[in-house]
């Protein structure tokens, strides 16, 4: 191993480890789908480092490009914020499975650390033959003497597509429901009829996480996007409520009395000098 | 330094991988995991077709990385079945096999 080689070991290893433990403790799907992202990149490098550039390619598109992606498709589908139970329908398990992984690496290091490896032969005589290079030795070997792993992994890889295909595939059972029968239907349910109500506009807040106010100065529920509910970012309708009851008292104290044009009274002379007055 | 750095480092790797594949409760996540093994396996694979010399550690470690997408697609594909039907990508739901 040269010095490069050394510097991007140290830099890379313990950030695929770290990425690699945000798979065992990140709370969301999606975070674990980023962090194995991460360690699949740096295997690409690692695989350039190592003298195989053909698999550091293929490790980048197939994992990262191709994999990733289903993985995160499936994650769009599924549920982005599908997090898991915490509860332990096997007691104890979460503790051995800790223990079984510990176990794994003390029993695998010490192994490793055991062997006698010999003087490592480097492939540089085989990458840098004149007539093929690395991509050519590969060929050579899967068209050669791996031919017929080849060509079973070719039939392995029509059946998966094959079985996708029949698993995804969805056989309606009921003819779809058309206009006419969908518009009856929304009747009969008791559905809204009318358009939502628009989210509040208010002299403080014009955006759309502000609820509505009903004509009896309620504030309704479904004009703020339930989207916005579930995630907790819109100002809550109660205390929208408590604060309409404030605005309301003051507005019925001596001192609003003399706001100008709300009881019709004070527009004259009177109402600008006492607005001066309470800003001196 | 030597080559066996690598090999520590896919043995890690593994281990992880195992321990998410017995930890997690979500499907995806267990999937995950098992993809983690497998690339550490084809660390091991590269870094011992170094070591010899040859490079058949690398036609193997292609043929895994082969597999595993076919492997990855019908995976998915079931997760995807079984949450249309019971809404749950959670590998506690599925235990209907036992009885």
């Amino acid at each position: 191993m040269s010095g490069g080689e050394a510097v991007l070991f140290w830099v890379l290893a313990p950030v695929m480890v770290l990425a690699a433990l945000g798979l065992v403790f990140a709370k969301k799907a999606v975070h674990a789908a980023l962090c194995m992202a991460v360690v699949m990149v740096s295997l690409g490098a690692v695989y350039f480092a190592e003298q195989a550039p053909f698999l550091g390619g293929v490790q980048v598109f197939v994992y990262t490009g191709a994999v990733m992606m289903l993985f995160v498709f499936v994650l769009m589908l599924v549920g982005v914020d599908s997090s898991d139970s915490l509860i332990e329908t096997i007691k104890g398990q979460r503790l051995a499975a800790t223990l079984f992984g510990l176990g794994t690496v003390a029993l695998l290091l010490s192994v490793l650390s055991h062997v006698t490896y010999g003087e490592p032969k480097g492939l540089t005589e085989v990458n840098d033959a004149p007539d093929s290079g690395n991509l050519g030795a590969l060929a050579v070997r899967i068209f050669g003497g791996y031919v017929w792993a080849f060509e079973v992994t070719g039939a392995l890889l029509i059946t998966a597509a094959l079985g996708a295909m029949v698993l995804a595939h969805r056989e309606r059972l009921v003819p779809r429901p058309g206009q006419r029968e969908l518009s009856v239907r929304r009747i009969r349910d008791g559905a809204i009829k009318a358009p939502l109500p628009a989210p509040g506009v208010f002299a403080r807040h014009n955006a759309v996480d502000t609820p509505a106010l009903l004509p009896d100065g309620t504030p309704s529920e479904l004009s703020v996007s339930r989207v916005l509910v579930a995630r907790g970012q819109s100002l809550s309708a109660t205390d929208r409520a408590g604060e309409i009851r404030t605005i309301d008292a003051e507005l019925r104290s001596p001192l609003g009395d003399t706001v100008p044009g709300l009881n019709g009274a004070a527009v004259g002379d009177g109402a600008p000098a006492e607005a001066e007055d309470e800003h001196a | 330094m030597n080559l066996a750095w690598w090999l520590y480092l896919s043995a890690l790797l593994f281990a992880i991988g195992a321990t998410t594949v017995l930890v997690r409760r979500n499907a995806i996540i267990v999937f995950m995991g098992v993809e983690l093994m497998l690339n550490a396996t084809n660390l091991a694979f590269v870094t011992f077709s170094r070591m010899q010399g040859t490079i058949d550690g690398q036609v193997i470690a292609l043929f895994v990385m082969l597999v595993a997408a076919a492997e990855v697609v019908v995976g998915l594909a079931i997760i995807m079945t079984i949450f249309r039907t019971r809404r749950s990508a959670s590998v506690d739901d599925v235990n209907l096999l036992k009885y």
